[in-house]
């Protein structure tokens, strides 16, 4: 019989056990009767050689070899009991308990699924990122390198350790079936989706001999776009779709949800299939690449045969791949700056719990003391200390998990508003799930929370002097268990002591930072990308006529003040560093300081409302031929020239040196100097790395770079009216300015300018929110923890409180004495929490932008609200300590 | 009456199962064959019969059923299980071996002091 048999059929083996002895002792009587002994003679003589039934059907029941789980039971069947028998008491717990592991599991949930969870693709950790590498490059501020497109396919052909798949990021305006639209496009190597280990939804994967010049023109779908531009309709395959004017047709639907490096892209190409120069240039470095570990081999392998493919090629092509090799890493998922936010977050909800841990601990405490006597009953009835311990840590466990299912509940609906409240879109969103890893943090953070908060009670379990306490009646308190008391409020203050002062220094932050100038006037600002007509992208001249024909257009739109044409615009992602040096004596590239640069047309310091502090900004006259001028800020102004005047100063910018901004060592002439602008955002900018900034004339652009700056170009407008009105209009007058009938440019992510800023404080104001949700949890437990416990203490001491009113102490003098201890308490766990508070606001200077170091005053508001609160929780028991009769007090000693 | 003496340590066990290997048996038989059989030089204390009895069970050595004694009652029976019997027999050659190892030495000692 397995033991889960033998406890099922508990009932019927106890009778079976009960028949056996009872068989044994008739038996041994009737022989005894037979030897001439009287009946009772027998029987008496029978037991004594027996022994004690119920000792004996006890030691049959431990050698079962159940007894443990049958102990569990009835421990788990009395804890239930004792639970009932007090709703008031298991609610309190259970609620608290049900907060504190939701809350945290909720936390557990979008980390698992946003930092812990592998790649989704099958076998992740083959997977391997390759890049590129040379030692000049800074990759703090540019990111990763990646690889030039022949390298990547030389690389690709002899690697014995990787199969290696490239991918090229673009965009273009898909022209049919619909109205034209701005596309997210990835041009991609045809192995991309099998080294991915990726099945293609419907159709096919791209072929290899489609991945070449002048293959027929094939397309794959994303999901989504398929699903929103031809409604998940299977006849996509097959029909053919406009890409910047030319017909592709579908051969694969992606599946849904795949990802490429965190983006959904909207449609692939073949990569080999583009013919453009900078794919045939091993000085350009456009080509991301992702490979899988062929079977049996090792990363460490692949790393030394990309570093010997590297030199390999470095010495086959001098000029272009000297000095240069290939990095290999572990491919893992690109979250961004949200990992130490959300570590944060689970630490604050962890302050949280344990808050609710000590809460509980101390509910469960007070009614331990009031269950000496029982507990002292059972030892003297023959349980073991360890048997007790196992009882009462039964019966915390059973509320730890209680909690925890309720918690998982809460969790159930908690993370889906959390993960759509996030600012801006959480990376991995979609991985955010529970899972069995979830359940599973669940299970052992309420197992642990139940161990915690039940084991103060557990060791108090009586093993000696037991008589005293069974005498006593379990009415006087030791000395021990008031001192476990007050360091529980002492802890539940100070926890909440850090939340408050968390919640105070955010709050600051976010004053200080939405009252800073961003250095721009962001209201009446529409910025939106655009993309031109692919017609006019064909030629420089047509680039140049088409960028000035969209101002044009522009301007005349009602409402429209004025209008710019500008590559990147300020707080948003997105940038271009370069190096700069106020000598012709530049030095190597890595090691000059980087400045913001910024391409604009004439009329941008105007559109964003820049003041112009000292010599002029750009005009029509600033085009290619005349000599490059460049209008720096305030900042760079400091840091090249110190105190010198500036305007007509030169500065030597290697990156942008020369008519094609690639031979030469001319200087760029300074023209004016402007205010600063937040480029980093309000709260981010103070701490960025880079701040400088300058601007050069769009008009100034090469040739050869034009294409490129122009698929980078933003319109920005100022309006007279609420900008988001002039949209629609705007959006009209702009895609018929250069292509056919019907127009073929887009407009695409619209926004405004003050939208921009206010996001850019959205981490702040989340973080805010959520520290202050937990703060006021931390501040409300707390005082539910400081009232019940006092409440318990001045009920523990009615007695005395009894004798010190019949010696003429009045009810003022009764809640002094209970304030006073309480207070006691109060400034202890404020003094403790101040200490923590202080190392928690390092943390927070760390890892939430714009936060700086802790001010007293943020203390100085924040420990009043707790200690006015903590008093007021503590009036309630001190009014009716104050109001005991003292004869009946006196009485019930 | 000779001096009765305690059971070493696991003994028990082997003699129950020995016992129960002579016929299907119930508990209070087992007891009365003990004491006959070790014709009362071991103390079988009857309390802890039942225990090792269950334990044996337990463990899968021994199985037992419900059945009428000549008597009419009804009664437990333990039998020996496939797996008790293996067990009887390594027990039983390794007491054997134990029982020459001890007597062997005790000879030599005895030779030594001659």
């Amino acid at each position: 019989m397995t033991w889960w048999r033998r406890l099922l059929r508990r009932r019927k083996m106890e009778d079976q056990l009960e028949k056996e002895l009872r068989f044994h002792l008739d038996q041994h009587a009737s022989e005894l009767i037979a030897q001439g002994r009287s009946p009772a003679e027998a029987r008496r003589q029978a037991r004594l050689a027996l022994g004690g039934p119920e000792q004996v059907k006890e030691n049959c029941r431990d050698a079962r070899g159940t007894r443990w789980l049958e102990d569990l039971l009835q421990d788990f069947r009395y804890a239930i009991r004792m639970l009932r028998k007090q709703p008031g008491f298991a609610a309190v717990a259970l609620l608290t308990l049900a907060l504190g592991t939701g809350a945290t599991t909720v936390m557990f949930t979008v980390i698992n699924g946003v930092l812990l969870k592998p790649l989704p693709y099958p076998e992740p950790d083959r997977l391997v990122a390759v890049h590129g590498h040379t030692d000049s490059w800074n990759t703090a501020a540019y990111g990763e390198q990646h690889v030039a497109y022949l390298d990547f396919l030389d690389c690709q052909r002899q690697s014995r350790s990787l199969a290696m798949a490239g991918f090229l990021y673009n965009s273009a305006i898909i022209g049919e079936p619909g109205d034209p639209e701005y596309a997210d496009l990835r041009e991609i190597s045809s192995n991309l989706f099998s080294v991915l280990g990726i099945s293609i939804l419907r159709g096919r994967a791209f072929l290899p001999e489609e991945d070449r010049a002048g293959a027929a023109p094939v397309i794959i779908l994303g999901h989504s776009f398929w699903q929103r531009r031809f409604f998940g309709n299977p006849s996509a395959l097959g029909k053919s779709v406009i890409l910047d004017d030319k017909s592709y047709t579908v051969v694969g639907i992606a599946p849904a949800g795949f990802r490429l490096d965190g983006e959904e892209p909207d449609v692939f190409t073949p990569l080999g299939q583009n013919t453009a120069g900078f794919l045939r240039n091993r000085m350009a470095h456009p080509t991301g690449v992702i490979a899988r570990l062929r079977p049996g081999m090792k990363l460490a392998e692949a790393q030394s045969e990309l570093a010997l493919m590297g030199r390999q090629l470095a010495q086959q092509y001098t000029d272009s791949n000297a000095g240069r090799s290939f990095l290999a890493e572990a491919l893992r998922p690109d979250v961004g700056d949200v990992r130490s936010t959300l570590w944060l977050l689970l630490g604050a909800v962890g302050l949280v719990l344990l808050i609710a841990c000590v809460n509980v601990a101390s509910l469960l405490l007070a009614r331990a003391v009031s269950r000496d006597r029982e507990l002292a009953m059972r030892v003297a009835l023959g349980a073991s200390r360890g048997r007790l311990i196992r009882q009462c840590l039964t019966e915390s466990a059973v509320l730890g998990l209680s909690g925890g299912v309720l918690g998982v509940l809460a969790a159930n609906m908690g993370f889906r508003p959390f993960v759509q409240f996030w600012p801006g879109t959480l990376p991995r969103a979609d991985e955010v799930q529970l899972d069995w890893h979830v359940l599973l943090f669940a299970l052992i953070a309420s197992l642990v929370t139940g161990v915690l908060f039940g084991l103060a009670p557990a060791l108090r379990a009586p093993v000696r002097g037991v008589e005293q306490t069974l005498r006593a009646g379990g009415r006087t308190l030791t000395g021990s268990s008031r001192r476990l008391h007050s360091s529980f409020v002492i802890s539940e203050i100070a926890l909440a002591v850090v939340l408050l002062v968390a919640a105070g220094m955010l709050g600051r932050t976010l004053l200080r930072l939405s009252s800073l100038n961003p250095g721009v006037n962001v209201r009446n600002v529409l910025v939106t990308r655009m993309a031109l007509s692919p017609v006019a992208l064909s030629n420089p001249a047509g680039i140049r006529s088409a960028w000035q024909d969209v101002l044009d257009r522009g301007r005349r739109v009602p409402g429209v003040e004025s209008i710019a044409a500008v590559d990147t615009f300020p707080m948003r992602q997105g940038e271009n560093q370069l190096g700069y040096w106020n000598t012709p004596a530049v030095p190597p590239e890595n090691q000059l300081p980087l400045a913001l640069a910024t391409s604009v047309t004439p009329d941008y310091l105007s559109v964003m409302g820049i003041p112009l502090l000292k010599g002029r900004f750009f005009d029509d006259h600033d085009r290619q031929g005349n000599e490059p001028v460049i209008v720096i800020d305030e900042v760079l102004a400091q840091h090249a020239f110190g105190n010198e005047e500036p305007v007509g100063k030169r500065l030597w910018v290697p990156g942008m040196s020369g008519p094609n901004w690639s031979e030469g060592n001319d200087p760029l002439r300074v023209a004016g100097v402007v205010g600063h602008v937040r480029h980093w955002g309000l709260a981010r900018d103070d701490q960025a790395q880079v701040r400088a900034q300058f601007y050069y004339p769009f008009a100034q652009v090469p040739d050869s770079a034009l294409r490129r700056w122009s698929e980078l170009m933003s319109v920005a407008v100022r309006t007279n009216i609420p900008p988001l009105n002039v949209v629609d209009s705007l959006r009209h007058e702009l895609r018929g300015a250069t292509g056919g009938a019907s127009g073929d440019q887009a407009l695409y992510q619209v926004r405004t300018l003050e939208q921009l800023a206010s996001d850019s404080l959205a981490r702040q104001r989340f973080l805010l929110l959520l520290f202050g949700v937990f703060a006021g949890l931390a501040l409300l437990l707390a005082c539910i923890g400081i009232y019940g416990v006092l409440a318990y203490l001045t009920g523990q001491r009615v007695p005395e409180i009894g004798v010190r009113m019949a010696l003429g102490a009045t009810a003022r003098d009764v809640i002094r004495l209970v304030l006073r201890q309480s207070l006691g308490m109060i400034f202890a766990g404020v003094a403790v929490g101040i200490l923590a508070a202080l190392a928690t606001g390092r943390l927070l200077m760390h890892t939430v932008d714009g936060v700086q170091s802790t001010e007293l005053f943020t203390f100085v508001i924040m420990i009043p609200i707790l200690v006015v609160a903590a008093l007021l929780a503590s009036f309630g028991p001190a009014r009716r300590a104050s109001r005991i009769d003292p004869m009946s007090a006196l009485r019930q000693e | 009456m000779p001096e009765k003496s305690d059971l070493p340590q696991g003994t028990l066990d082997l003699l129950i199962l020995k016992i129960v290997a002579l016929g299907a048996v119930h508990g209070y038989a087992i007891a009365q064959r003990l004491e006959q059989v070790s014709r009362g030089v071991v103390q079988v204390p009857q309390g802890s019969l039942y225990p090792a009895l269950h334990r044996l069970e337990n463990r899968g050595l021994l199985a037992a059923d419900w059945k009428e004694t000549e008597s009419g009652r009804e009664a437990k029976f333990y039998h020996l299980t496939r797996k008790g019997r293996t067990q009887l027999e390594t027990e039983a050659a390794s007491w054997q071996r134990l029982i020459e190892a001890v007597g062997v030495v005790l000879k030599l000692s005895e030779g030594g002091a001659e």
